[in-house]
């Protein structure tokens, strides 16, 4: 078995009274890209939270790239994160989200050289460089200098997807990234992800309610349900030969066979 | 019967005295709003850090300072801290008392401002890796001044109203000055009414100012570069 980029090992993680992952364990490997799919609120967008650390763990451990995300050594033992750490740690890790979540006060432009030029000290004729191609690689090259407010979702996606790549993450958590978008504009996001699925080296780490593209893409598919893996296997199994009844019946619902 | 009357030249003769007052007034005003903006935003910030004893410190503090007189502030400042070898001016005391008392209000004005932001930016921001520092700075705080411009004028306008409070320390302000003149000639009609003329002229002026940066500031907000 080739080494995990990510993995989890028996996490636990509860909202309130809630308990969304008890005992969890998961794995990804280099440049694998994974597709999470399952009904809604069965944990799949908080699995992707917790390794953009916007949310924390309630126990367990977590390892990208062979380090403990929420835990790093000390005297040895093992002890909660510092700021330093995590801020080390999501240096692996590019995020892009569901409402976009891009800044309407800046430029097209701005919102992809903001991070490089604040968090890795590039100067803005380089991190200007960057986001040009990086536009380019999204087809809007000529919407650099606009607003967010003044593009379609289809376009915002793209530029929250350019913004992510400027950060050179190794491992590109998407959530749900066509949700929010009207049918007709979902194909022009997608088209982005397919074409880095192609040309870079990527471990991608996708939650999305596109089952054909989730078939295209993916080395692998997670059917997801009560923050538990209920069956896992290679694409065209998963969606020609579900096992499990719950996959399944969410199949059926999902695509109407 | 009484007859009440209205001497325009000795009006026009002391006029000059009260004009150079309100200098004072302004620059009470003036230095007392950066003053409060600055203490408002470091309560604002600390309510929200990461320390559960500061937050609930800094609460108390506030708590404190807006629900004690700003003269008893502002008597204490000055005649209470030299016996601890701190002597102000009635200026320095004045804006030192306006800055902070006011302050501790525009800290709440600033707060929900803050919290106003979508919780998204934060997010993106966070997976961006971009620091705290930088996250209010370049995201946050840009998208959150437009909604707090109406309540912070409001409340800097209120605290012009009560630079007259600043007599009370012997500071020349223009009610002072105005007080002065008429103690002096016997005659109080003109110079009160002058004062309070140029305060409705000042705070009108001063709200309608407001009204425009408000309705010119982008919608979304700023960029710092």
């Amino acid at each position: 078995m080739k080494k995990p980029i990510i993995e989890f090992k028996n996490v636990q993680k509860r909202f309130g009274d809630t308990t969304i992952f008890n005992d969890f364990s998961f794995r990804v490997e280099e440049n694998e890209i994974v597709s999470i799919i399952g009904p809604s609120g069965s944990g799949k967008s908080t699995l992707l939270r917790i390794l953009m650390t916007l949310e924390g763990i309630d126990g367990g451990y977590i390892n990208v790239n062979g380090e403990s995300l929420w835990h790093m050594p000390w005297n040895g033992a093992y002890v909660p994160a510092s700021n330093k750490h995590l801020h080390k740690m999501r240096n692996h890790l590019g995020m892009v989200f569901q409402h976009f979540n891009l800044f309407p006060h800046m430029t097209v432009k701005r919102n992809i050289t903001e991070a490089p030029m604040r968090v890795k000290g590039l100067s803005r004729q380089e991190a200007e460089k960057a986001a040009d191609d990086l536009l380019e690689l999204v087809g809007l090259a000529d919407k650099a200098d606009s607003y967010p407010n003044d593009l379609s979702g289809g376009q915002k996606q793209r530029v929250g997807i350019a913004r992510a790549l400027a950060m050179r993450p190794s491992i590109l958590l998407l959530d749900e990234i066509t949700s929010a978008l009207d049918p007709e504009l979902v194909d022009e996001v997608l088209d982005v992800i397919r074409n880095l699925a192609k040309e870079q080296s990527f471990t991608m780490l996708l939650v999305t309610h596109e089952m054909y593209f989730a078939r295209e893409i993916s080395d692998r598919v997670c059917f997801f349900d009560n923050g538990a893996i209920v069956e896992e296997g290679k694409p065209e199994d998963i969606f020609t030969a579900p096992k499990e009844v719950r996959t399944k019946a969410f199949l059926n619902a999902y695509l109407g066979q | 019967m009484i007859q009440v009357t209205w001497d325009w030249a000795f009006a026009w003769e002391v006029l000059p005295m009260i004009l150079s007052a309100a200098k004072i007034t302004l620059l009470a005003t003036l230095l007392g709003s950066v003053l409060a903006i600055a203490v408002g935003l470091v309560f604002a910030l600390l309510r929200r850090g990461r320390s559960k004893p500061i937050r609930v410190g800094v609460y108390w503090v506030m708590e404190f300072i807006r629900s004690t007189p700003l003269l008893v502030q502002i008597f204490f400042l000055y005649y209470v801290m030299p016996e601890f070898g701190i002597s102000m001016s009635p200026l320095l005391t004045g804006v030192l008392a306006l800055g902070v008392h006011y302050g501790a209000y525009l800290s709440e004005v600033f707060r929900s401002g803050i919290e106003g932001v979508d919780k998204g930016q934060w997010e993106a921001s966070r997976a961006l890796n971009l620091s705290t520092l930088d996250t209010y700075r370049d995201v946050i705080l840009p998208q959150a001044i437009r909604p707090m411009i109406p309540a912070t004028g409001n409340y800097i306008i209120a605290m012009f109203k009560e630079t007259p409070q600043l007599s009370a320390i012997t500071l020349l302000e223009m009610l002072q000055v105005a007080k002065i003149i008429g103690s002096e000639n016997f005659r109080y009609i003109e110079p009160f009414t002058m004062v309070g003329v140029l305060y409705l002229i000042f705070s009108v002026v001063a709200a309608y100012g407001i009204h425009q940066v408000e309705r010119r500031f982008p919608k979304e907000g700023f960029n710092l570069k």
